[in-house]
């Protein structure tokens, strides 16, 4: 089902979480709301699933008003950053839970309960406690639990925060996996921005309470809106006025028309990226982003002087601040 | 291990001993005495009525403590302790002075089996909602967002979700909440009146006893009060430890 957020505003005392934000999320897609905490993406995707009420907008699923429909009433599927396991149930149970409320009978929710938890990979744990399971398998039960209910949306905040870096790698891709053979429109909190790239189709740039940003993982790293998304979408490198990729700075050994002069304080080998930091003219230091071949064919060495030059114009000028 | 002899192994020893000193007939002859059978009825019947009473009464207060936004919180809050800071003796007279024959709301309680009842719920009223409030407080309230986003209202997700998780917490405190209530004396004496065969509870018995001299009654009664109060707490406990089970 397609997510329409419209004008929604949120404050919690002073502080404003949410201020007239409009998004649309297309049915089946996956999409990430990006940005640093306390930027208002989980607020948001808290108004979405009914979990926080809006002080002003609508919020529509599947074309329909879902503003004032209570959380049970959305078909949304929410997962939380700590799981939030039913601790007093098994596994099976908490599967189950959303099945068993319904009173649907019991062979059917046995026969769904296992086949979401074969699509979680959690067959031999139905009837262990949360306690007795790993923070990542808990989160696959949690989403197991989501799915149960066959939602229409899936949301998840910070779904893969509380787990550890190989965790969470692992569990991205099996993410990307799920949603592709079960096509639910999903949409997920996350401040990694890697994560969002690798992960979703949309990204959503949130900050401050407002968006700024609305793009496929690309688009924003190519032509980021404004200098936040820029900054907050990947490396940056100042050269002179301007921000650039570190790996759209071309280093030259000539003076050409356009170029800034620096010089080379490290080089930095990384395997096949070589990072060669340098000092501008003007006391500003930056980096750029090169390979190995490159590095070897200039024979790039400390204190040397090069000149910067734009690989291509994809520089932006930053905003006064 | 010195330290808990010394001050409650020993003694409770003692008085299992002189319980026994007329011999074994004396024992049974002291504890099957009509008026002792009928004071330990009535003592086991009341607290089973209190601790029940006290285990819905405790979890709500508890819930409206830690879930409702209220002027003077803070104030209610100390006052559930007051049953455990007053002399007992003080709360019997509380309760007489508005439960009984000069009532100001007049209804006069005194020297019933009523009266019985309500002095033990006021002396063990905390210790339900001291058990469950730190519980709910360190409840994951995600894990009810989590149930409401499944499907369940606001019933459903208090009777499958928060419930279960207070239950061992209600358990541990009700077991105390007997225990206290059996050999409860302090608030019974002023305002249950002590009519033997009908007011008169078993810790009181035990006081009629000394002072009419007869020891062994008094000690043989005790050791089935000890009995129970001890066969209550590994019951409630085994209760507790069963409800929580899955944290292992």
């Amino acid at each position: 089902m397609s997510i329409v957020v419209d004008s929604v505003s949120k404050r919690f005392g002073d502080f404003v979480a949410l201020d007239d934000v409009s998004l649309e999320v297309r049915d089946g897609s996956l999409t990430a709301l990006l940005g640093p905490s306390g930027g208002g993406k989980s607020t948001l995707l808290r108004v979405i699933a009914g979990l926080e009420q809006p002080d002003a907008g609508r919020v529509l699923i599947g074309g329909a008003d879902a503003t004032f429909e209570p959380p049970q009433r959305r078909g949304v599927g929410f997962v939380f950053q700590h799981y939030a396991a039913f601790k007093h149930m098994t596994v099976r149970k908490n599967v189950a839970f959303g099945l068993t409320i319904r009173k649907r009978p019991k062979a059917e929710i046995d026969a769904r309960v296992d086949e979401l938890l074969r699509l979680v990979h959690l067959e031999g744990f139905a009837n262990r406690y949360p306690a007795q399971l790993s923070g990542g398998q808990r989160q696959r039960m949690a989403l197991a639990r989501a799915l149960a209910v066959q939602p229409r949306v899936l949301l998840l905040d910070e779904p893969f925060g509380a787990l550890d870096a190989t965790v969470r790698k692992e569990l991205r891709a099996w993410l990307r996996r799920l949603h592709d053979e079960v096509h639910v429109t999903t949409v997920f909190v996350t401040h990694d921005q890697e994560e969002a790239m690798e992960v979703a189709e949309q990204i959503v740039v949130l900050n401050d309470g407002v968006i700024e940003q609305v793009g496929s993982p690309r688009d924003l790293y190519e032509r980021p809106a404004n200098e936040f998304v820029m900054r907050f979408i990947g490396p940056v490198a100042p050269l002179g006025e301007r921000w650039l990729r570190p790996h759209d700075v071309e280093i030259i050994l000539e003076p050409v028309r356009g170029a800034v002069e620096a010089t080379i304080d490290r080089v930095i080998h990384l395997g096949f990226e070589v990072r060669v930091e340098l000092s501008l003219g003007d006391g500003d230091s930056t980096w750029v982003q090169t390979t190995r071949g490159r590095a070897e064919e200039l024979e790039l060495d400390e204190d040397q002087t090069v000149w910067l030059r734009p690989a291509e114009e994809r520089a932006m000028e930053p905003e006064p601040a | 291990m010195a330290y808990l002899s010394i001050v409650a192994l020993i003694p409770l020893a003692a008085v299992v001993v002189r319980s026994t000193e007329g011999g074994l007939d004396a024992f049974w002859t002291a504890v099957t005495n009509d008026q002792a059978v009928a004071a330990l009825r009535l003592t086991l019947t009341a607290s089973l009525i209190v601790v029940v009473v006290n285990a819905v009464a405790g979890t709500l207060i508890a819930w409206v403590l830690v879930r409702d936004e209220f002027r003077g919180r803070s104030v209610v809050n100390s006052l559930i302790d007051l049953p455990f800071a007053l002399p007992t003796i003080v709360a019997g007279l509380t309760l007489l002075a508005f439960y009984g024959p000069d009532s100001p709301i007049g209804v006069n309680l005194a020297f019933t089996e009523v009266s019985v009842v309500l002095a033990l719920l006021f002396v063990t009223l905390p210790f339900v909602v001291r058990a469950v409030q730190p519980v709910l407080l360190e409840l994951d309230r995600e894990m009810e967002e989590a149930a409401e986003s499944l499907g369940a209202g606001k019933r459903t997700a208090f009777l499958r979700i928060i419930l279960p998780n207070l239950l061992p917490a209600i358990i541990a405190g009700g077991g105390l909440a007997f225990a206290r209530a059996v050999g409860e004396f302090g608030s019974l004496v002023l305002i249950t009146g002590n009519i033997p065969f009908e007011t008169q509870a078993a810790s009181v018995f035990i006081f009629s006893q000394v002072e009419s001299d007869n020891p062994i009654g008094a000690s043989a009664v005790s050791v089935v009060l000890l009995v129970v109060a001890l066969v209550v707490l590994l019951f409630f406990g085994w209760l507790s430890k069963k409800a929580l089970r899955h944290e292992e």
